[in-house]
């Protein structure tokens, strides 16, 4: 009888430690749930960050021509999906018609839209962009993994996809997120130019 | 009467919880089933909670469009989940591929089941050695005595 008690004492310490099992699980749980809380389920990151912009072949809104990936490109720019049909776009698009106006160069993804109905928006609330793609059937939309508008992509001077904003730009997303993004890629091409 | 007629009113105006509207010729029945599978398998990217089959969103229609041109381009199945995801990301499979980000998702039940296991066979095992061994054969023996003795008496 004597002989057995230590290991009794140890036995008591482990079940006494199990007993705080069920909190330790909660915590780790609490955990996670916590992060969870303030995780954007909405957020989807790009497939498309850090890969050349898709190539098209599109006509310019309101013009003759056709252009493709090549020639809109050789300045940090931004690509802004946008239809006459999407309420956001229409909130958003004073600020974008400001950051156009303090010199960003911003391309317009015309997508699944009229001509007729785009150029009337263009005309009646300012025109923000060096020109806008027409993207009718929305394949340009599709190989850049749009889901709906309005998106914004921010393309580096190389014509590489770096940053992708799903929802309305407005002073807080500019100031939070895609303006660092952007002074950083204009550092990095600095950089890159003098070497 | 005007409750009857409400009634039909309300079923008449209401059109029913169509998923799908849009309908799709296939050239054969495998072309229709493989169609079937994947639109199951590929999760929408706007409604996140629905796979592209059952949604309404202008997205899914789009990619109900392709997935039915692509089937009938001959691609393989592998080919037109290759073609969403570089799109849309691995978020677009309802069955994520195992690779380094994904191993934890596939493992964990894995793991989750041999840790019960070890819990299961451990909590058995402090059973087993309650039932016995609490006396040993000396005391086995006195309380075999003890009892005959007190039968004795009875």
């Amino acid at each position: 009888m004597h002989a057995s008690e230590p290991r009794h004492r140890s036995g008591v310490a482990l079940k006494r430690l199990k007993l705080f099992l069920p909190l330790g699980l909660f915590l780790v749980l609490g955990g996670f749930l916590l992060v969870g809380l303030r995780l954007d389920p909405q957020a989807l990151p790009s497939a498309l960050i850090d890969k050349p912009l898709p190539s098209f072949s599109l006509p310019a809104l309101g013009q003759e021509r056709v252009v493709d990936q090549g020639m809109v490109t050789g300045e940090v720019s931004l690509f802004n999906v946008w239809a006459t049909w999407c309420v956001s776009c229409r909130i958003e698009h004073p600020f974008l018609t400001e950051l156009a106006l303090n010199g960003l160069p911003i391309y317009g993804i015309n997508y699944k839209d009229e001509d007729a109905e785009a150029l009337r928006w263009l005309d009646e609330l300012g025109d923000p962009y060096r020109l806008s793609i027409v993207d009718a059937e929305g394949s340009l939309g599709l190989d850049l993994g749009v889901y709906g508008a309005p998106e914004t992509y921010v393309v580096d001077a190389a014509g590489v996809i770096r940053y992708r904003h799903v929802g309305v730009v407005n002073e807080l997303v500019w100031a939070q997120t895609l303006k660092p993004i952007i002074d950083e890629l204009r550092r990095e091409q600095r950089a890159g130019d003098r070497s | 009467m005007i409750r009857a007629l409400l009634l039909v009113a309300s079923l008449a105006l209401s059109g029913g919880a169509l998923a799908v509207i849009e309908t799709y010729e296939f050239e054969d029945e495998s072309l229709r089933e493989r169609f079937a599978n994947l639109a199951d398998e590929l999760r929408c990217p706007k409604c996140q909670n629905q796979n592209i089959a059952d949604s309404n969103a202008p997205i899914a229609e789009d990619l109900r469009k392709q997935l039915h041109a692509q089937l009938h381009e001959g691609r393989s199945d592998g080919e037109i989940v290759e073609y969403m995801v570089d799109r849309y990301g691995e978020f677009v499979l309802y069955r994520p591929r195992v690779n380094n980000v994904t191993l934890v998702l596939w493992g964990a039940p894995v793991i989750l089941l041999a840790l019960a296991l070890l819990v299961l066979r451990s909590s058995m095992r402090g059973r087993a050695q309650a039932q016995e061994g609490t006396l040993s054969a000396e005391e086995q023996a006195r309380l075999d005595a003890l009892l005959a003795d007190d039968e004795e008496r009875a």
